[in-house]
């Protein structure tokens, strides 16, 4: 009889001790637990060219990636400290809500939705996107209006088919749409003439023709843009001190471009007189210790990562095969949407 | 009356109450991880519940048995998924067990060729995964010429990357009348078998039912085409635009599905064919012959009913499992359950209960299938006397 007991009272303790151990995310908890593993975990796209794919030695490069790497720069001092987890659309957000990565930078748009009831917290905005179709130059197609009675190949686990359906019925439009889970497999259907026209942001038509096509001219992204895509890093609710330091990494990048800082120039920036590069690189203290983190924090970034304009130009821009125009993306000076808040 | 403490030393006693203990930590244990879950994802702020089901949707579905519109509910959405997994799973398992059996007594056949082939065709299909196997359909169909080059192959039926295209019947009152008339047809179909066999059992002499047979599915419904004199008007399917328009459809991804899960089933389902066949003692063939049995009522009189009893509890697994192989359809774009409860699943973030959802409809759809296959197994099985 005794024994039984024992046996329960074992039992009993180690549930309760399971039901502490199992305590959720306390605000901190996020930071703290990077700082102590020494690297970022940071779940990015399986491979979607110019935003997060590994080349042939397997080495991570990308927009999305440089955003990584900017805040392993400002937590570690060293861009390299980050670890890639390649995330399919539909696990991205598991992923994070379990604590299995520590940072999103897979493409992302910032939604309502996923700001709120799927427990995300974003950072600024780092590729201004919008959803458009992509069709056979043979079509002859000028206008997404045109495209009554189509047969769209659609990337599913995204809101790019509630997108697509939405704009269909508002113009009383039909469409078939073919929803493929892998991009290889969708881009195959599509190239192999399965769909009329392919639907995704731009930005990634622009990747896919680059990627699949010889001749880029023999398809055409028609002009209309039908959704609004902020592309968008993020993390979990509950740690306000990660978000504050993956949010002030991205708009460390935007201000050094608007200084004109470059991985080449910010050595010689270290003696400028202009108090607010002397604050963005820690010569006047503050900055770093209000985040938690070293004071050259924002020197790593810029010295490893480059600022907002060299990582575009290198990923997306007129340096990589997309060819994407800064257009929205631009600094706010030059017509585009990108502002970083005062770095004080 | 013994004491508490003899009680213990009672076998009986101690058995329930090792059971109770069992079914307490089982159930402490299920009740942490759900109580757990629950918390975790309410402090995440992550919405629980199954209240979405009844938003809009929002999305389109390529292909639906239902009438169906991105204006409709999620459930909706996923009862249109979860038929075309049932339409795909139905299909191929007639498909497979039709190939099956035919491969499976190809590999017995004595004649050379039909042997070799049909265990070139086992060996290849069972070792190469299915995944790749839907794949290679799927860009096979996707090679075929576009719409406006589409293939007639026959008057009416057109061939293309967008699917098979077929002109279908246009609806006519009169056309009720006829399925009516079959339906009485099938009815005195079997009642002329059931005669048939208590005829011959009675009187030991045959019974022509085949003849009866014919005669009793083709003559009533012949009598009501003609006595209501209904058209037989087709849809023809016409090139509009992108796409044909009219007549009915078959889309490459149900085609490819279909052919890939009911090709790679069959290998399994012929192997075991082959062995249910095997199983029974050649001294039952020879025990038929002497007998004077012709060899066509030896296989359906002696052989089958042994050699069902050993074919039909792997035949179950096979079923199942091409069942829940159709969840693969998600790769090469058939809208099965799965593919809808993903986009579903990402549209509200409720990722558990979409998982849930699908976890139960497949342990539905399973143990619907092995019930009537057990039911079939009893009877068909041995019968002592």
């Amino acid at each position: 009889m005794k024994s039984h007991l024992s046996a329960l009272a074992i039992a009993a303790t180690l549930s309760v001790s399971a039901l502490v151990l199992s305590g959720t995310a306390q605000a901190g908890a996020t930071f703290d637990g990077v700082k102590q593993k020494g690297y970022v975990q940071c779940g990015v796209n399986l491979g979607l060219y110019g935003f997060s794919a590994p080349d042939d030695k397997g080495k991570w490069s990308g927009l999305d990636v440089d955003m990584c790497r900017a805040v392993a720069a400002a937590m570690f001092g060293d861009a390299e400290k980050v670890k890639y987890t390649p995330l399919s659309a539909q696990q991205r957000l598991p992923a994070l809500q379990s604590g299995e990565i520590d940072l999103l930078a897979r493409n992302t748009t910032r939604t309502l939705t996923r700001d709120t009831a799927n427990g995300l917290n974003f950072a600024p905005t780092n590729y201004y996107d919008g959803q458009g179709f992509m069709v056979s130059a043979k079509l002859g197609l000028k206008s997404a209006k045109q495209l009554n009675g189509a047969t769209v190949c659609v990337l599913p686990g995204t809101t790019t088919e509630q997108n697509v359906s939405d704009y269909f019925r508002a113009n009383k439009m039909t469409f078939k749409p073919v929803v493929i889970e892998k991009n290889e497999e969708l881009n195959k259907a599509f190239f192999a003439g399965r769909c009329d026209a392919l639907t995704s942001d731009a930005s990634q038509l622009a990747a896919i023709r680059a990627a699949e096509v010889q001749n880029p001219n023999d398809y055409v992204i028609l002009p209309e843009l039908i959704s609004k895509e902020p592309l968008s890093p993020a993390v979990r609710q509950g740690d306000e001190e990660w978000m504050n330091l993956v949010t002030w990494a991205f708009y460390t990048m935007v201000q050094a471009e608007e200084k004109g800082l470059t991985s080449e120039t910010v050595d010689a920036a270290m003696t400028s007189p202009d108090p607010d590069v002397k604050r963005l690189l820690g010569v006047t203290a503050g900055n770093g210790k209000a985040l938690g983190v070293e004071e050259n924090w924002a020197y790593a970034i810029i010295k490893q990562v480059g600022n907002y304009a060299q990582s575009y130009e290198r990923n997306v821009g007129a340096g990589s095969k997309l060819k994407m125009p800064r257009g929205q993306n631009a600094l706010y000076t030059e017509g585009g949407l990108m502002y970083a808040p005062p770095m004080k | 009356m013994t004491n508490p403490v003899q009680a213990l030393n009672s076998a009986r006693v101690r058995g329930w109450l090792y059971q109770a203990l069992f079914l307490a930590c089982t159930l402490a244990v299920a009740w942490y991880l759900v109580s757990n879950t629950l918390t975790n994802l309410a402090t995440r702020g992550v919405a629980t519940g199954f209240g979405f089901l009844q938003r809009e949707a929002g999305f389109e579905i390529g292909e639906s048995l239902l009438p169906y519109s991105a204006s409709d509910t999620y459930l909706t959405a996923l009862v249109v998924g979860l038929l075309n997994t049932l339409a795909v799973s139905a299909a191929g398992v007639v498909l497979a067990t039709v190939l099956g059996v035919l491969i499976g007594i190809g590999r017995l056949s004595s004649n050379w060729m039909v042997n070799r082939f049909a265990t070139l065709y086992v060996e290849t299909v069972r070792n190469v995964p299915l995944l790749l196997q839907l794949v290679v359909w799927y860009t096979i169909l996707n090679r075929l010429p576009s719409p406006r080059e589409a293939l007639e192959v026959l008057p009416g039926i057109f061939l293309s990357n967008r699917g098979m295209k077929f002109p279908v019947l246009v609806e006519h009152a009169g056309h009720g009348w006829i399925l009516l008339a079959l339906l009485a047809g099938i009815a005195a179909a079997i009642a002329a078998v059931r005669y048939g066999r208590r005829h011959r059992e009675a009187t030991g002499k045959p019974f022509p039912t085949l003849p009866a047979v014919i005669a009793a599915l083709l003559l009533p419904p012949a009598a009501a085409f003609i006595t209501t004199g209904a058209p037989l008007a087709f849809d023809v399917p016409v090139l509009a635009g992108f796409n044909f328009e009219g007549g009915g459809a078959v889309t490459p991804e149900f085609t490819a599905l279909l052919i890939g899960l009911s090709v790679y089933t069959a290998g399994f389902i012929a192997e075991i064919v082959r062995s249910g066949i095997l199983a029974v003692p050649h001294g039952q063939t020879e025990a038929g012959l002497a007998l004077g049995l012709s060899p066509g009522k030896i296989l359906r009189l002696v052989i089958l009913p042994q050699a069902l009893r050993v074919i039909v509890p792997p035949l179950t697994s096979q079923y199942l499992n091409l069942t829940k192989n159709s969840s693969l359809a998600v790769a090469i774009g058939y809208p099965d359950l799965v593919s809808v409860s993903n986009t579903s699943a990402n549209q509200t973030g409720q990722v558990v209960e979409a998982v849930a959802m699908m976890m139960v409809v497949y342990l539905i759809i399973s143990l619907a299938i092995s019930g009537f296959m057990n039911w079939y197994n009893r009877r068909v099985a041995l019968v002592t006397r």
